[in-house]
């Protein structure tokens, strides 16, 4: 087990370069520094003076791979490759374009972002398992088939809808919640509500159709027969025999988010204005803050990573038949 | 008078009888135009009664079963008839009150161990469900109980294996511990669907064992399912064969093994391989089954019946009961109107030598196991350890093992689709284990496969003609499209098949048809040698005989000889000029296949053989029971790989791989007993 | 010639993809066994109706995708002078929806400006007023007395209309036999097609009825520029169906090649092609586009003088939109395949195949690839609806499409802040959002009644 994660951590370390050097050609090879900067100064008609200067302030002065002029190891290391790229490996994001500690940002918003993903996660998932047990149990009635119809409805609509039509119902007409902004403490909850009640509504289309098949799949399967030849009662096949196999899948899928959770949802934290990690990206790629953006992807490729291991983990707790080595 | 019959006289004295089924009806599927499943079935089990229900795939045998449980699959209902427990009708049940039955007085046990338990709860708690639902008594002492019952059906070391999960166990093991959650309820019937086919014949032989030995001690009814004329020989008190949908025959079993009654069952009997038809052609029932999606008025079997008479096409056959049993045709019992021409026409087997055509030497195929950060090779398993051939023309040899002793491996490494480890596999003069690719590419049109399944061994998506022709075209045989289809014609004719099946798929075809498309592939290369894998397996006995007659008369005709990889005993003694016993990746007894058969002098294929149930329940066999399962090729027992199982077992067994000894009548056997002067010490 | 033709980028692909099209119906009708499942779709209702939904959406988008310059004037030696607005054949359909532009917002079916304004009164004074719209509700008379009468009557004279139109249309298919029409609306052809009868009709007695009311009115409103939202809600149709289709496509020949090789050879292979699409995974999905995008922007801005014009360059960000929504979504396919191709060549049809000396690269297209393309059109159409709803999502964090393509992410965008009015400018939202939710309702049943009918494993618990 050890040394499957061992290995599994090292295989991590050939994708992380991969990512790095994708960004990297992104940023700084397709644009240079320079077209950056007059994006960022605005127009076409600034000057190479300005240019400089602002490629100074935020060290893209430096050559890409190589540094010719440097001595010893700083050839290697003063280089724009070794300050931006290299150096997020150590977790080291640096400055943003607009003179922020990116790493210190990140630490301070990831609580926002949580304080909405965990609960919008934990509730989906409840009420999803339920509907979709309930839609099972009756599988082949008319509660089944309208209960799937209103699923595939719920899904065709798009999640702006529900954020836009939530903010206006709950916020503006009956005015039980603020529509946007946060608080600390206790004081968030009042901010909570609406978007975690926005995100567990978009979930259930999709959530429950998926999770009523995965149910069916398994409801099809020998051993429900053995349980129902036993004598079991259909309660007690689903919830024994069935829900405990499909859970597997289902709880599979969701380690592997997990993770990724500290990202947070781009949409909702920007509408509901949660100074989270998502409105902290939005910003960043409105304001064309490309020092962010790439911090973002790295930390996304390394939750994800983190996410896929847990996954293989988590199968070794639920699932008595998978052994790691 | 034996203990069975002793319980079943004690029990038929009193009350009604255990399971009454009367005019069952069953159907399936849309109700407009349904697939009648069961239709009109009457039969009754009385206590200590084993009643076998015997019939080939799609008779509707288990949906008898599942109507009794009322288990049926969402798309079936029971229409019509009664079906009665002890005197109380199950149909007229509340699902809550059929719930209490289910588990309680009418335990059930299925096909597949492999996939019939939860993958996820423990062995031990998914009896104890059942023991919680049904033994009030032992509501207190769930765990002792299930203990018990484990130790009941034979599971070694119970308290351990009560906390293991099913993918920890044997396939026997998991039908040993699906018998248990049976008997949990204490049932007075036991429904067991085809309880053994998934099973090894030594494990069958443990299992059928098993549910005997129950039976003496409980004195429950059995109502088991089977194809397999020998498991009906071994267990059956009460025979009932079952065709489209009805019974055609009940009897008692030994007048149903001594005097057949229905035409179909009769022709059973002909179409079963065995060694001493080795001379005579098999019999085959010509056509197939007809579709249950119809109402019959007229015979079911006429068109396959070859003593049909013209009041068999008028109307359907009456039952007609005498007594101890009954039977359905309009002719009197045991009249066959002519004999087939098969019984004179089929030639001999050729028993002429003649050269070596593959000679396999050292034959070993291993696949490493990687272990450990660096995926360092830890072990190997050894599916394939040393295995020595040779087949000459024209000539058939039998590789015979359980599963997983590494036979198909074997076939798979002589035509190079793995390659070995080790080993030669000379095959006309050249090593084909040394050849690269083009150059074998080049050399395949001599050796082919047949496979098990022949529902998988076609691309669905592609025309039988260009099935047949796909290694024509490969070997550039042909000049053109017209030339190659004239061939293909040819080559379905040859296999007895319509040439205009060449425009069809092949899931137009039944099982039968599909391995003919199958063999005229094979032979559209003009091979001398095809590794048969099991190509019979998966048919039921009639259709198996006409494919067993097929490949005997291709070698008559074109002197092909095969590599036949099976596990079934009765096609090889049909078929094999010589047969070779596998054990866990090595051969361990190689011979002439009359010597083999007749006199085994390996413990191992001694107790195969003797595993094997043989349809005939007069016979007295000589049982060697093997306990235990065979073990992992991973780490195989030290000494010789049998040991631990091996009821002769010496010192030096445990030590030393026995060397290959020459028996008297040519034979190569690995085994210590046959060594020059064995006294067992090392 | 009074146009001068235009194959834009994303013109090119649709002229592509219709082509594979009709290339696979042709060769399905050539199959039983390809054509049984598609008659399995056939078969169901909501299939019907599905499929007649979808193509009215897909004839609109066509119309769409034919580009021309107009012509403007003739030069002094005859030679024609060409504008440098690109128009399409529903521009000249939709003629005056486009042209009719009123100053600013109104509401559907109004005859009014939806804000106050100072109006010269026709005595020269001036007075604060809601003033009247220039088209929308022209024809009527004073302040638009009778105008429900009026609409009821266009309505119903569209309706008409549209009724007429599907009995054109049905009389042909029916080989203009009474009867076997008659037979068809009841369901006693050999093939029930009459579910999708009524669906046409439905939809072309609707579509009729609104087409004459927009002649006359803006019946979805218009928006801040006085733009008529029905016909932007139209426009925006062949957008949503681009990025549905192109970005599936685009990536298509690379994920079924990368999988089935990967899953078919194993070895350093799949260990090279496994590395790929994890490394492109790992990456979250709109951090990735929003990466791309942006270097898009700043490329395009750098060099804004390679591109002819504002629709061709709309058009092109809308070609990379496709491709980085590929990039990010064809990993999905890549797998799965990688999966199903793992599990076929151990089948014992590719064993016999190799055994009769079948090259590596003939067992993969004929073996491999047929018995796999099930997989590859249920994957299409699942990820049809997903992506339709992607673009609004993009479009509204900027990343989208170009903010001149219509497209119902940007009219949310542009819609949602004037939420905030009192009272509240709410068609432009809804408009958008009911058009997205009937193409991916439709697509999303559509999309079930494929997969039931196409994957076996579905098609046996049944």
């Amino acid at each position: 087990m050890s040394a499957y994660i061992i290995r599994r951590l090292l295989y991590a370390l050939p994708i992380l370069i991969g990512v790095n050097a994708l960004t990297f050609l992104l940023f700084f090879v397709v644009n240079s520094p320079d077209d950056m900067a007059r994006m960022h100064l605005g127009g076409k008609r600034v000057t190479d003076q300005a240019i400089q200067s602002w490629k100074e302030e935020h060290g893209y002065d430096k050559p890409l791979l190589f540094n010719y002029e440097a001595a010893g190891a700083q050839r290697l290391t003063d280089t724009i490759l070794y300050q931006k790229s290299v150096r997020l490996f150590l977790f080291d994001f640096g400055q943003s374009d607009s003179g922020r500690n990116i790493g210190h940002d990140i630490s301070q918003r990831m609580w926002p972002s949580l304080a909405i993903a965990v609960p919008t996660l934990l509730v989906g998932l409840a009420f999803n398992i339920t509907f979709a047990l309930l839609l099972a149990f009756f599988r082949g009635t008319y509660f089944d088939l309208w209960g799937v119809v209103i699923c595939v409805a719920m899904m065709s609509i798009s999640g702006l809808f529900y954020i836009i039509g939530g903010q206006y119902l709950v916020g503006k007409l009956l005015n039980l919640v603020p529509i946007s902004g946060y608080d600390t403490g206790v004081h968030a909850l009042k901010f909570l509500i609406l978007p975690v009640i926005v995100g567990v509504i978009g979930s259930i289309g999709s959530g429950t159709r998926w999770y009523r098949t995965l149910f069916l799949e398994e409801i099809h399967r020998d051993y429900v027969r053995t349980a129902r030849a036993k004598g079991l009662s259909e309660q007690l096949v689903l919830f024994r025999h069935v829900l405990r196999n499909a859970l597997i899948p289902i709880l599979t899928g969701v380690v592997v988010v997990l993770p990724l959770l500290f990202i947070g949802s781009l949409l909702t934290e920007s509408f509901f204005g949660i100074p989270g990690l998502g409105s902290y990206t939005i910003d960043a790629i409105n304001n064309q803050d490309f020092a962010v953006v790439r911090a973002m992807v790295f930390l996304g490729a390394v939750l994800y990573i983190i996410g896929l291991l847990m996954t293989d983990i988590s199968y070794t707790i639920v699932d008595p038949r998978v052994r790691l080595d | 008078m034996s203990v069975i019959e002793t319980a079943m006289a004690n029990a038929a004295d009193t009350g009604p009888p255990l399971l009454e089924i009367d005019g069952l009806a069953t159907h399936l599927g849309h109700s407009t135009n349904p697939v009648r499943a069961v239709d009109g079935v009457s039969l009754t089990i009385r206590r200590g009664e084993t009643f076998v229900l015997l019939g080939e795939s799609g008779c509707g045998k288990s949906m008898i079963a599942l109507s009794v449980m009322r288990l049926l699959p969402h798309s079936g209902r029971i229409v019509a008839g009664e079906v009665s427990l002890g005197g109380r009708s199950l149909r007229a049940l509340s699902e809550a009150q059929m719930r209490s039955e289910r588990g309680g007085r009418v335990g059930m046990i299925f096909q597949e161990p492999m996939t019939s338990l939860n993958p996820v709860m423990t062995v031990g708690e998914q009896v104890a469900e059942a023991v919680r639902l049904h033994d009030d008594e032992n509501r207190m002492r769930v765990g002792e109980r299930v203990v018990e019952l484990f130790r009941a059906v034979g599971i070694p070391d119970p308290e351990r294996r009560t906390g293991e999960y099913p993918h920890q166990l044997s396939g026997g093991m998991k039908q040993r511990v699906m018998i248990a959650i049976a008997l949990a309820g204490r049932p007075q019937l036991l429904i067991a669907d085809e309880p053994t086919t998934a099973l090894d014949v030594t494990i069958q032989a443990q299992v059928l064992d098993l549910l005997k030995k129950l039976q003496r001690e409980t004195g429950m009814g059995i109502l088991l399912i089977t194809h397999d004329l020998g498991v009906v020989a071994e267990m059956a008190d009460t025979v009932g064969v079952m065709y489209a949908g009805q019974l055609v025959e009940t009897n008692s079993a030994r007048e149903f093994f001594r005097a057949p009654r229905h035409p179909y069952s009769r022709k059973l009997f002909r179409s079963l391989p065995m060694a001493e038809k080795r001379h005579r052609g098999l019999e085959v029932i010509r056509g197939i089954v007809p579709a249950l999606d119809q109402p019959f008025t007229l015979c079911r079997f006429v068109d396959r019946c070859e003593s049909a008479i013209d009041l068999c096409r008028l109307q359907a056959p009456p039952w007609r009961d005498n007594g101890a049993g009954g039977y359905r045709c309009h002719l009197a019992p045991g009249i066959d109107a002519k004999q087939t021409a098969k019984d004179t026409v089929a030639p001999a087997l050729a028993d002429e030598v003649s050269g070596t055509l593959l000679n396999v030497t050292g034959l070993k195929v291993h696949f490493p196991i990687q272990r450990g950060v660096l995926r360092r090779v830890v072990g190997h398993v050894k599916a394939v350890d040393g295995v020595d051939l040779a087949i000459g023309h024209a000539r058939t040899v039998a590789l015979v093992g359980e599963s997983g002793c590494g036979k198909t491996t074997v076939g798979k490494a002589i035509l190079q689709l793995q390659r070995p480890t080790a080993g030669e596999v000379w095959f006309d003069g050249v090593d084909v284990a040394r050849l690269d690719s083009a150059r074998l590419r080049g050399l395949r049109q001599d050796f082919q496969i047949i496979f098990q399944d022949p529902a998988a061994s076609m691309n669905p998506r592609m025309l039988v003609e260009d099935i047949v022709a796909e290694g024509m075209l490969a070997q550039r045989i042909g000049r053109n499209r017209a030339e190659r289809r004239a061939l293909v014609e040819q080559l379905l004719l040859q296999v007895g098949m319509q040439p205009r099946a060449a425009d069809r798929y092949p899931h137009e075809f039944s099982g039968g048809q599909r391995q003919r498309i199958a063999i005229a592939r094979a032979l559209a290369l003009k091979p001398k040698l095809i590794i048969c894998d099991e190509p019979t397996s998966a048919l039921d006995v009639s259709v198996q005989a006409q494919v067993l007659n097929l490949l005997r008369d291709l070698q008559d005709e074109m002197g092909i000889s095969y590599l036949f990889i099976t596990h079934n005993i009765s096609v090889v003694a049909y078929l094999a000029h010589e047969v070779a016993v596998m054990y866990l990746g090595r051969i361990v007894e190689y011979g002439d296949v009359d010597s083999v058969l007749g006199r085994p002098l390996h413990p191992y294929t001694e107790a195969l053989l003797s595993a094997v149930p043989v349809p005939d329940p007069e016979r007295n066999r000589d049982v060697v029971r093997l306990q235990g399962d065979m073990p992992s090729p991973i780490d195989p027992p030290t000494g010789c790989h049998f040991h631990p199982r091996c009821p002769r077992v010496m010192p030096v067994c445990r030590e030393r791989y026995p060397d290959r000894f020459r028996s008297d009548d040519g034979r190569q056997v690995s085994c210590w007993l046959l060594a020059p002067q064995h006294d067992g010490s090392l | 010639m009074s146009f001068q033709p235009v194959i834009l980028w994303t013109d090119a692909l649709v002229y592509l993809l219709l082509a594979l099209l009709m290339l696979t119906v042709w060769h399905t009708r050539r199959h039983s066994h390809l054509k049984a499942p598609w008659r399995r779709v056939a078969d169901r209702r909501i299939g019907q109706a599905t499929m007649v939904l979808l193509s009215f959406y897909v004839v609109i988008g066509l119309l769409d995708t034919l580009h021309f310059h107009p012509r403007t004037s003739v030069d002094e030696r005859g030679r024609a002078v060409y504008s440098t607005e690109v128009l399409s054949l529903f521009d000249v359909i939709a003629g005056p929806l486009r042209t009719q532009r009123e100053k600013t917002y109104s509401a559907p079916f109004a005859t009014h400006l939806f804000s106050k304004e100072t109006v010269q009164l026709s005595d020269g004074s001036s007075a604060r007023g809601f003033p009247r719209l220039q088209y929308g509700g022209a024809h009527l008379s004073g302040d638009g007395e009778g105008r429900l009468a009026d609409i009821a009557a266009k309505a119903l004279w569209g309706a008409a209309k549209g009724a007429l139109l599907w009995v054109v249309l049905i009389l042909p298919l029916c080989g203009f036999s009474l009867g076997r029409a008659a037979r068809l609306l009841r369901g006693r052809l050999l093939q029930p097609w009459h579910i999708a009868a009524y669906a046409a009709f439905a939809v072309i007695c609707v579509f009729s009825a609104l087409w004459e009311l927009a002649g006359y009115y803006h019946i979805l409103g218009t928006d801040k520029v006085g733009e008529d939202v029905f016909f932007q809600s139209l426009k925006s149709i062949r957008t949503g169906l681009l990025i549905g289709t192109l970005t599936t496509l685009v990536m298509l020949p690379a994920a079924i090649l990368l999988g089935i090789m990967a899953g078919y050879f194993r070895g350093w292979v799949d260990d090279l092609i496994q590395y790929l699409y994890t490394t492109l995974n790992s990456i979250p999905g709109v951090l990735l586009i929003a990466a791309a995008v942006l270097m898009m922007q700043i490329y395009m801005s750098n060099h804004a003088d390679e591109f002819n014009s504002l629709t061709e360059r709309a058009d092109l960000r809308l070609l990379f939109l496709c491709l980085i929504l590929g990039v990010t979504s064809w990993t999905s396919l890549c797998r799965l395949l990688r999966g199903e191709a793992l599990k076929l060549r151990e089948l014992e049809y590719v064993q016999a195949a190799r055994a009769f000396g079948v090259g590596h690269f003939a067992i993969l297209v004929r073996h491999i690839l047929p018995n796999v393309m099930h997989i590859v059109l249920i994957t299409i159409v699942l990820d049809f609806s997903g992506l339709v709803l992607a673009e609004a999502v993009l479009s509204y964090i900027s990343i989208g499409v170009d903010p001149a393509t219509s497209s119902w992410g940007n009219m949310i965008n542009g819609a949602r802040l004037e939420l905030a009015r009192e009272p509240v400018v709410w068609w432009s939202l809804l408009a958008a959002f009911g058009f997205m939710f009937t193409l991916v309702l439709a697509a999303n049943l559509f999309s079930d009644v494929v997969r039931d009918a196409f994957d076996p494993r579905l098609r046996e618990q049944r």
